[in-house]
């Protein structure tokens, strides 16, 4: 099979250009100071209205040798500090983490389709998470909760979901990527086709949970739908360790990227392991991936959309594409996550509506703007 | 100005419903009159619905429904509950699913009679062809919804006096719960129906219980659509610092007072300080049968106990 079959046509941005491969500063200080506005936006503007003079006067307090009075009370400081702050944090490394991982699968797998979700990850979180709270020992139902009574006060000490989530999605990438070696092909196609073959059967038996245990309907559908809502920073601090892990792995991999992107053949006659770069490439986009879904369902798109709008903008290139996803990742869900929680404010919109809505459009307006460009 | 007249329309039925409550029992013999009045024809959102003598074999697709039949006396004609009526005790609970009603499955209990609440599908199409009659209680809007589904399960199974009689009782305690239970201050709540914060207004049935007890609720404002079931943010719920908060997702989603008060910013909260957050049954706080009244005593004796505190 030659790298002309395994392309259809219309993926030109993946095609390595002639750029210079050298790391410009431009588009990546660009970038940051996007993101920069749009998290200091989230921050400003929420469904409690909190004076933005004195919301900046209390960031400012808790700086080294500043020493201010914000006026801000005891009630709106802790609207501030935990419940806005964590979930501004928290959409920002969600959505870093799954552009990157979007672009490092796009990059592995060679085909502009793939997501984070590519190989599994989200069947298998679906299904720890369904299996966490049908038979997980944090809930009440175990003990029969007598009608007024407090449930269990033996519960877990901690959120059995997350974790569950988090070993769901990589295990069932584990398997997609065991189940496409033992074919014994080298071929991408493979492995994605076993990720199929993965996804259906994990869901089949989430399904199956699902149906036996209806009383737990409500939760698990809570979960898929993604939220930011409860973020608190022990989200946040949950899922950092993987995210610093997979995207130091995932950017020092990427110049490998760029060669992966000839083709297998190409990159062995180059020195190159393909197989091995796959492995570990993709081991760490399922750890961000796993790590993002577990503390905040199922979010699409941002992991197709964002890495092909930077490769738009700035070319395929993962030495840049890889910075400029994560960074640009994390202002769109922050900026998507605003909306969600402003847009009916006091009530909330689940933010997959607000990542497809908003982001499709856009995604279409570049598509279109970079055709019109020779 | 609205709200202060549903006591006074409540005392006026509960003295209503108690004369008729005291005829049926003085006089059995008309009630078995009554009993033996079949064929009967009902009105259900499916259309007309006409038994031509009493149900023997009634299958129930509907917890609520459930609860009626029993406390109406008809459970010994029930032959088979869905998976979720879990209540009362004796009610002859199935594998059957109410999400994905299997006709088969139904029939293979050889019903005459099929109660049920939501048609997900083909249920009421599919069991009128098998010639099998099909009524439908749907999600009570308004608390005379309840009543009148009582009522109309009486004369379907041949109880209508024990009907009567449950509704009478319904009313008069509630109108007494609701008599003395009114605080000095209107308390404002957040009912929760999962920890994403999705939550019921004032406009939907469990809504209107707390208004029976001059209660207000916090989400009102963020009902724009009118759904009745918004989700809240966070920092709204915080702002809005409710005096109480109910728990409705207790078994499916191991909440309680603990859970609540370890949420990030949730420990600044009135109702979290003075013990405000009540803890409650799922299944009664979300159906709208007979144990609405269970519903209003816990809620009437929690609101005054928080008083007795705060006082």
């Amino acid at each position: 099979m030659t790298v002309t079959e395994r392309r259809p046509g219309h993926d030109a941005p993946l095609a390595p250009r002639p750029r210079p491969a050298r790391l410009r500063a431009g588009p990546l200080l660009a970038a940051c100071g996007g993101l920069a506005a749009a998290a200091l936006l989230a921050v400003l503007v929420g469904p409690v209205r909190l004076a933005p003079g004195a919301v900046l006067l209390e960031l400012a307090g808790r700086l080294p040798l500043v020493h201010t009075h914000s006026g801000l009370s005891q009630q709106e400081a802790a609207i501030l500090w935990q419940l806005r702050l964590p979930r501004v944090v928290l959409g920002g490394l969600v959505g870093a983490m799954l552009a990157l991982a979007g672009a490092a699968y796009q990059g592995v797998f060679r085909n502009p389709l793939a997501d984070p979700y590519l190989l599994g990850a989200a069947a298998g979180a679906g299904l720890g998470a369904t299996l966490a709270i049908a038979y997980g020992p944090d809930t009440s139902r175990s003990t029969g909760a007598p009608p007024w009574g407090s449930p269990d006060p033996s519960g877990w000490p901690v959120d059995l979901l997350p974790m569950a989530a988090f070993a769901g999605a990589v295990v069932a990438v584990a398997a997609a990527y065991a189940l496409g070696r033992s074919g014994g092909a080298r071929s991408t196609t493979t492995l994605i086709l076993s990720g199929v073959a993965v996804a259906a059967f994990l869901t089949a038996i989430q399904t199956y949970v699902q149906q036996r245990q209806s009383a737990t309907l409500r939760e698990v559908y809570g979960w898929i739908l993604g939220r930011l809502t409860t973020a608190g920073w022990r989200e946040v601090v949950l899922v950092v360790p993987y995210a610093l892990v997979s995207t130091a792995v995932i950017l020092l991999h990427r110049r490998l990227l760029d060669v992966l992107a000839v083709g297998d053949d190409e990159a062995s006659s180059l020195g190159v392991r393909a197989a091995r770069v796959r492995l570990v490439v993709v081991a760490a986009a399922t750890l961000a991936t796993a790590a993002a879904v577990a503390v905040s369902g199922l979010i699409g798109f941002v992991g197709i959309i964002v890495p092909h709008t930077i490769r738009l903008v700035a070319g395929s290139s993962h030495r840049l594409l890889g910075p400029l996803s994560l960074v640009a990742g994390a202002a769109f869900l922050i900026l998507a996550d605003l909306v969600a929680r402003t847009v009916m404010a006091p009530a909330e919109l689940p933010i997959g509506v607000v990542t497809a809505f908003f982001g499709a459009p856009f995604f279409a307006l570049v598509l279109r703007g970079s055709r019109q460009a020779p | 100005m609205r709200r202060s007249l549903v006591p006074l329309l409540l005392l006026l039925a509960l003295l209503a419903a108690a004369c008729g409550g005291n005829g049926s029992k003085t006089d059995p013999a008309g009630a078995a009159g009554q009993e033996a009045a079949f064929p009967v024809t009902l009105d259900s959102p499916g259309g007309k619905v006409v038994l031509d003598r009493r149900p023997e074999r009634i299958v129930s697709m509907s917890p609520t429904a459930t609860e009626m039949l029993f406390a109406i006396g008809a459970g010994p004609q029930v032959v088979a509950v869905d998976s979720n009526s879990n209540y009362p005790k004796e009610a002859p609970t199935t594998d059957l699913s109410a999400y994905q009603p299997n006709l088969e499955a139904i029939a293979g209990y050889k019903p005459d009679l099929v109660v049920y609440s939501d048609d997900p599908g083909e249920l009421a199409a599919g069991l009128g062809k098998l010639g099998i009659p099909a009524l439908a209680e749907p999600a009570a809007a308004r608390l005379d919804d309840t009543y009148a589904q009582i009522d109309q399960l009486g004369r379907a199974t041949g109880h209508p006096a024990d009907a009567a009689r449950l509704t009478a009782t319904m009313r008069a305690e509630i109108a007494k719960i609701v008599a003395a239970g009114r605080p000095e201050r209107p308390l404002t709540y957040y009912h929760e129906l999962d920890k994403n914060l999705y939550t019921a207004t004032s406009r939907t049935f469990i809504g209107q219980l707390y208004g029976l007890l001059g209660m207000e609720n916090i989400a009102d404002a963020a009902d724009k659509d009118k759904s009745g079931y918004p989700q809240l943010s966070a920092e709204y719920v915080v702002k809005a610092d409710p005096d109480m908060i109910f728990l409705a997702d207790t078994r499916c989603c191991g909440q309680s007072a603990r859970t609540v008060a370890a949420r990030d910013g949730w420990d600044q909260l009135k109702a979290v300080k003075a013990g405000g957050v009540v803890e409650l049954d799922d299944d009664v706080a979300s159906r709208w049968g007979p144990r609405v009244v269970d519903f209003l005593k816990t809620i009437a004796a929690k609101t005054q106990a928080l008083e007795a505190v705060g006082s």
